[in-house]
């Protein structure tokens, strides 16, 4: 069933929904001020991107693309996690979240 | 052919001693006693006077083949055909010069050691004398005109160095350039003379030149008397003789031993010593060797006109220098080499005396140099009058002082030569009347009569550094001429040639002699009438003839007849054309014009580094997307279709 679904939606489609989502990411990365949804906009740019690896991998019948994703997924829990811990301590120096305020390395 | 370093007389440490000395009192004669400063400035020149004795020893005793070389090991300039060597050639004239250069030159060391010893600057001033030493050995000891030269600039920049040596003074400041700059036309003479002897001989060696130019008669005239012109140039800047004399003068503003040792004993000498060494060259043009004749005599005459009326007792004797080296020239120019080089030994001894004994009274009297504020010193200075003395009668000819023997040789061999050679004769002759009377002008001034100045009260005393020095060389002066004309032109015969011709006979030898001792003695009894029995006629002199004293007083206005054609006219050239126009106008205007652009560019693209991470991001984001349109839209495709378009409208 899953699979009859599946062919029947066209290659372009998931493309276009993977663009999509790619341009929500750069968008929100470059007018939000907050950090942690900039920080969110890069993840959505990076499932953006799986999006299309997974799509390529299922339509060429190719498992690299899967392992591919895999490999992202892992890198990006990774950056979640130092990400989030850099995050909390911006916040502990400098009382706030706004990403032009903290645009100097010195304090 | 001899290394350097097998066994021999080693004169390459004649050079390198001296410069060892400068480089350890120039880099660390500030930080060591002044004791060892001493040591050091003085063991360099006593060294070396010691290798030129052994080395004398050796070519007198007759051991020696001569011409003795000594090369080094590795060339200096290997380029096709031309092989220019470090060599160092020992030969009789080498060896009479090596012995005045290191002789005096360590005398006047011994000399400078009291002399100086107030002064700061004491470590530079023994470096600074120690390397003219080395450039001094360097230009004697030279095999090859190239050679040669690096010794010409050498002594040419220490004397700079040390006639500027109390740089903070304007006027020695000024002097040292001017006898920098008037010594590059010379040397400019000798650059060309260099690079016309290499096109027609293809080498530099002096042995070499003089073997062709003996091997083929057609030498003559030509190009050998355009090539001569060009090394008299620079020895006419070297020597300071007319048109390029004006240096010397003014060089009087050094420390006194460096005006006795370089701007009277040894360097201003170089030019005889570079025409003697080429003599060959001279020998093959009439015209060349006539022209250092006249230039020789017109310079004598013209320097010792001026020399009457200098009032600066150091000025006077540089014009008598220059009179002297004028002497010179005319040996040189009649082609009495050994004269020449002969008045060239007994000047170095008599007139290193008499510029120490200068700067004796100038040191005991408190630094005052001007005749008329001097007066009555032969009390308080005894050993100086005594050796001034010396000076004054061997320079004015008097037998049997040394300057009396030399003189005699060069007067009598231009008047021997016969023809144009009688008026050079004449005007030596009258140029020795006017040396004896400024000399004993000077004499009478300094020492006679009564003290016209308080400084001439007041003295400090005397070292015995200054004076042992000064009575050598007043042994010197009264013995350096006995050997006689004869037996020296016999010793330097194979390195200058044999004696002019002996047209004359001794009994024309004996008249010619007598004639000059007795316009020598005239000369003194002019001075004593004027400067002892009727002290007030000079001022009565000066005024019935005014213009005239007024023209030689000023010294013809040479000076400021360069200034007004050569100096000004340059100097306006640089400041407007090369100043304003080539340098401000062009070169300044080309790098404001560049500046400008990348001021105005920077103007604009800094605005890209507004220091907003997010306008970075957007730029990247914008950059991927033109990154991307550019590679997924089929571009040629595009411009195939939009041309078929055109042509497609053209076409109907």
């Amino acid at each position: 069933m899953n699979s009859l679904l599946l062919q029947d939606i066209p290659l372009s489609w998931y493309l276009l929904l993977s663009a999509a989502l790619f341009c929500l990411g750069v968008v929100g990365f470059l007018i939000k001020r907050n950090l942690i949804t900039v920080f969110m906009s890069i993840e959505l740019m990076l499932n953006a991107v799986n999006l299309s690896f997974v799509t390529f991998a299922h339509e060429w019948h190719a498992v690299k693309g899967q392992i591919f994703v895999f490999f992202v997924m892992m890198v990006a829990a990774a950056e979640a996690a130092v990400g989030l811990a850099i995050i909390i301590a911006v916040f502990r120096a400098r009382a706030t979240l706004a990403v032009d305020r903290i645009d100097l390395m010195k304090l | 052919m001899t290394s350097f370093l097998s066994n021999g007389l080693h004169l390459w440490l004649i050079p390198l001693l001296p410069f060892a000395g400068f480089l350890i009192n120039g880099l660390l004669g500030r930080r060591m006693p002044k004791a060892l400063v001493t040591t050091v400035a003085l063991l360099a020149p006593l060294a070396a006077f010691g290798i030129v004795l052994n080395a004398g020893w050796a070519l007198c005793s007759g051991q020696l083949q001569v011409p003795y070389i000594e090369t080094c090991p590795v060339g200096w300039i290997n380029a096709g055909a031309l092989h220019i060597d470090f060599s160092f050639v020992l030969d009789q004239l080498s060896l009479v010069m090596l012995l005045v250069v290191t002789g005096v030159g360590f005398i006047i060391h011994v000399y400078s050691v009291g002399y100086m010893n107030d002064e700061d600057g004491y470590a530079r001033y023994f470096s600074y004398l120690n390397l003219f030493l080395f450039f001094m050995t360097v230009l004697v000891l030279a095999g090859n005109a190239l050679l040669m030269f690096v010794g010409w600039e050498g002594v040419g920049l220490a004397s700079y160095l040390l006639i500027g040596f109390y740089f903070q003074k304007n006027s020695a400041a000024n002097a040292g350039k001017k006898a920098f700059i008037v010594n590059r036309i010379g040397d400019l003479g000798f650059l060309i003379g260099m690079f016309l002897l290499l096109a027609n001989f293809g080498t530099l060696t002096f042995s070499e030149i003089a073997t062709k130019l003996g091997q083929d008669a057609g030498w003559q005239g030509g190009v050998v008397t355009v090539i001569a012109f060009c090394l008299l140039l620079g020895a006419t800047g070297k020597s300071a003789q007319l048109p390029l004399y004006i240096w010397l003068p003014d060089a009087m503003e050094g420390p006194t031993p460096v005006s006795a040792l370089i701007h009277a004993a040894t360097m201003v000498t170089a030019g005889v010593y570079m025409i003697a060494r080429n003599h060959v060259l001279f020998d093959h043009s009439p015209f060349a060797l006539g022209t250092v004749a006249v230039v020789g005599a017109a310079t004598a005459l013209f320097a010792a006109t001026i020399g009457l009326v200098q009032n600066d007792i150091k000025r006077v004797l540089a014009y008598s220098t220059i009179s002297q080296l004028g002497y010179m020239f005319l040996g040189c120019g009649v082609a009495a080499y050994s004269a020449a080089i002969f008045h060239l030994m007994t000047h170095a001894f008599f007139k290193a005396l008499l510029f120490l004994a200068a700067g004796s009274v100038i040191h005991a009297i408190g630094g005052e140099q001007d005749l008329r504020k001097m007066g009555g010193l032969w009390k308080k200075l005894p050993v100086t009058f005594a050796v001034t003395t010396v000076g004054v009668l061997a320079i004015a000819g008097f037998p049997p002082f040394a300057g009396f023997f030399s003189k005699d040789a060069i007067l009598y061999a231009a008047f021997a030569q016969g023809g144009s050679g009688r008026i050079l004769w004449f005007v030596g002759l009258v140029t020795a009347l006017l040396t004896s009377f400024y000399m004993f002008r000077l004499w009478y001034l300094t020492f006679l009569g009564k003290p016209r100045s308080e400084a001439a009260h007041h003295h400090h005393s005397t070292p015995w550094s200054m004076l042992a020095p000064l009575v050598i060389l007043a042994l010197l002066s009264i013995c350096g001429g006995w050997i006689g004309i004869g037996p020296f032109s016999a010793f330097l015969a194979p390195s200058v040639g044999p004696r002019a011709s002996e047209a004359g006979s001794a009994q024309l030898e004996l008249i010619l002699t007598g004639v000059a001792v007795f316009v020598a003695f005239l000369g003194w009894l002019i001075a004593d009438r004027l400067y002892r029995q009727k002290p007030e006629q000079p001022a009565e002199l000066a005024a019935a003839l005014p213009g005239t004293y007024n023209l030689v007083a000023n010294k013809y206005y040479v000076d400021e007849f360069y200034g007004a054609t050569v100096v000004k006219p340059l100097l306006a050239g640089s400041k407007y054309l090369l100043g304003w126009v080539v340098d401000s106008a062009i070169l300044g205007g080309a790098a404001w014009l560049l500046a400008g652009i990348a001021t105005f560019a920077g103007a604009i693209l800094q605005r890209w580094q507004s220091g907003n991470i997010r306008s970075y991001a957007a730029w990247l984001a914008a950059g991927a997307a033109a990154v991307l349109l550019f590679v997924v839209v089929p571009w040629s495709a595009v411009l195939a279709s939009l041309s078929a378009i055109h042509f497609g409208v053209a076409g109907h």
